[in-house]
């Protein structure tokens, strides 16, 4: 068995983004429960846990630095390390995004929610499974699964602009709603950017598995 | 260079170490701790006093008339240029493998079996065989042709043998003088992977052209590099990870990445 070692500090980079990913997923979990529970205090942890996820993203770079400067990787290797790269930048901004929920949970206090929580913790799971499913698709180098992800994201837009919709109808018809309704489109908007960075990794998996640049394009919404 | 920077002790030490070949400066002040169990590499351009450095570790330069070394070298609490000192028996101690490989025009058994028998060995010399070509993840290939030529093997393979030959002495320390340089690319991650395994038992330092190689397989890095008068001056040392990707002296980095040398 050749290069051993290296072959284990690559599956370890895989171990890294699960750990950042599971770290982003709980961030969001919080967040949302926070929000639908009004827990201020649970908000505040997520605050404070957003900078372990920074620090994983760090010391992830060292190591894909460490790994091209000494270990010369090719082909799909060389692939993977870039991907890896991308992808935990990729998880930090979720990670961002989930501490923006967070931040509006504590803006919010005790004020009453302009409405009854359904749609965006349907959003939340959606995008989450979204994370779950691309970090898959890049630990098996799985392309159909890549491809649903960003297949996905059109869900995602719909329950987005579904949510939009109704916030709307509630602020033209009592503009004393438009503060609280304004949070929780908020809310929402982020949900929308968490699952949108779900999809850039999809695509970034892509480009693993194929080796040709992707992009944004309708075609890999296809599921073939 | 402060010693003790490297936290493990180290199984060689070179202190203040400068060579003359007759008049001639060669090596300047090379101050250097080579850890246990951790691969040390050399690197630097041609000229830059690599071999000769790694061939004062064994004491090899006493064959060149015109040597002179000054400063001191100590193997663990030995010093190894001490008047008492015995080269042979340091040569036993601290091995050697060679840019070629160089086996002996006998059978693949003779050859390991060489240095223990004129080293008066007793015990089992089948089971030492043994032995020192698992050591060199050798043996598989060739335990069912034992009495065959050692010319026979392939150069990779016949790098590996020198390298079992080297273990059945029983060595601490294995110097590696380009081991690499004749060998493909498949025989060569082969030797890279042996000397990942042949680290947790002895302490390796390895001189290479390849500073990728010494990027993959090294723990500590040397770079040596000739001034205009071309001695040869150790210009920085230190953690492999931390050289190649964040070199201090501007002179590593210039010529890790390739624009001289």
């Amino acid at each position: 068995m050749l290069r051993s070692d290296y072959d284990r500090n690559l599956a370890d980079l895989q171990t890294d983004l699960a750990e950042m990913g599971s770290l982003v997923e709980t961030a969001t979990q919080s967040a949302i429960s926070a929000l639908e529970t009004q827990n201020v205090q649970l908000a505040q942890q997520v605050i404070d846990a957003d900078d372990d996820i920074d620090r994983l993203q760090d010391a992830l770079e060292s190591k894909c630095v460490m790994l091209l400067a000494t270990q010369q990787p090719a082909a799909t290797d060389l692939r993977a390390v870039l991907c890896a790269v991308h992808i935990a930048a990729e998880l930090e901004r979720m990670g961002d995004y989930a501490e923006g929920i967070a931040k509006i949970c504590i803006r919010i206090g005790d004020q009453p929610l302009v409405k009854p929580l359904i749609d965006i913790p349907r959003m939340a799971e959606l995008a989450l499974k979204m994370l779950d499913d691309s970090l898959l698709a890049y630990t098996s180098r799985d392309e159909w699964l890549a491809r649903k992800v960003c297949a996905d994201d059109d869900a995602i837009d719909d329950l987005y602009n579904q949510i939009y919709r109704e916030l709307l109808t509630y602020m033209l018809s009592d503009p004393r709603t438009i503060e609280r309704a304004t949070y929780l489109l908020w809310v929402a908007h982020n949900l929308e950017r968490i699952a949108d960075r779900a999809t850039n990794i999809g695509e970034r998996v892509l480009w693993l598995v194929t080796g040709n640049t992707v992009g944004n394009r309708p075609e890999n919404r296809s599921l073939r | 260079m402060d010693p003790s920077a490297v936290a493990t002790r180290p199984a060689i030490r070179a202190t203040n170490v400068g060579v003359y070949y007759g008049s001639n400066k060669v090596v300047e002040d090379v101050t250097m701790d080579m850890p246990e169990n951790e691969i040390t590499a050399i690197i630097g351009p041609s000229g830059a006093g690599k071999s000769t450095l790694l061939r004062c570790i064994n004491r090899l330069n006493d064959l060149i008339e015109i040597f002179r070394m000054e400063g001191e070298m100590w193997f663990g609490d030995f010093n190894l240029y001490a008047p008492e000192s015995d080269p042979t028996q340091i040569r036993y101690r601290i091995g050697m493998v060679f840019q070629r490989p160089n086996p002996f025009p006998k059978s693949i058994y003779e050859n390991v079996a060489f240095g223990p028998k004129i080293n008066g060995f007793t015990g089992s010399m089948d089971d030492i065989v043994e032995q020192s070509l698992q050591g060199a993840a050798l043996w598989d290939e060739v335990k069912d042709r034992l009495k065959e030529s050692a010319l026979a093997l392939s150069g990779g393979q016949q790098q590996r043998l020198c390298i079992a030959r080297a273990l059945a002495v029983e060595p601490s320390v294995i110097l590696m003088d380009e081991p690499c340089s004749a060998l493909d690319p498949i025989a060569t991650l082969a030797i890279e992977e042996l000397m990942q395994e042949l680290k947790k038992r002895y302490s390796i330092v390895i001189v290479t052209h390849n500073m990728q190689q010494a990027g993959r397989v090294s723990d500590k890095t040397a770079f040596l590099m000739p001034d205009e008068n071309r001695v040869a001056h150790l210009i920085e040392f230190g953690d492999t990870r931390t050289l190649f990707t964040n070199p201090s002296d501007e002179r590593t980095e210039a010529y890790i990445t390739g624009r001289f040398g």
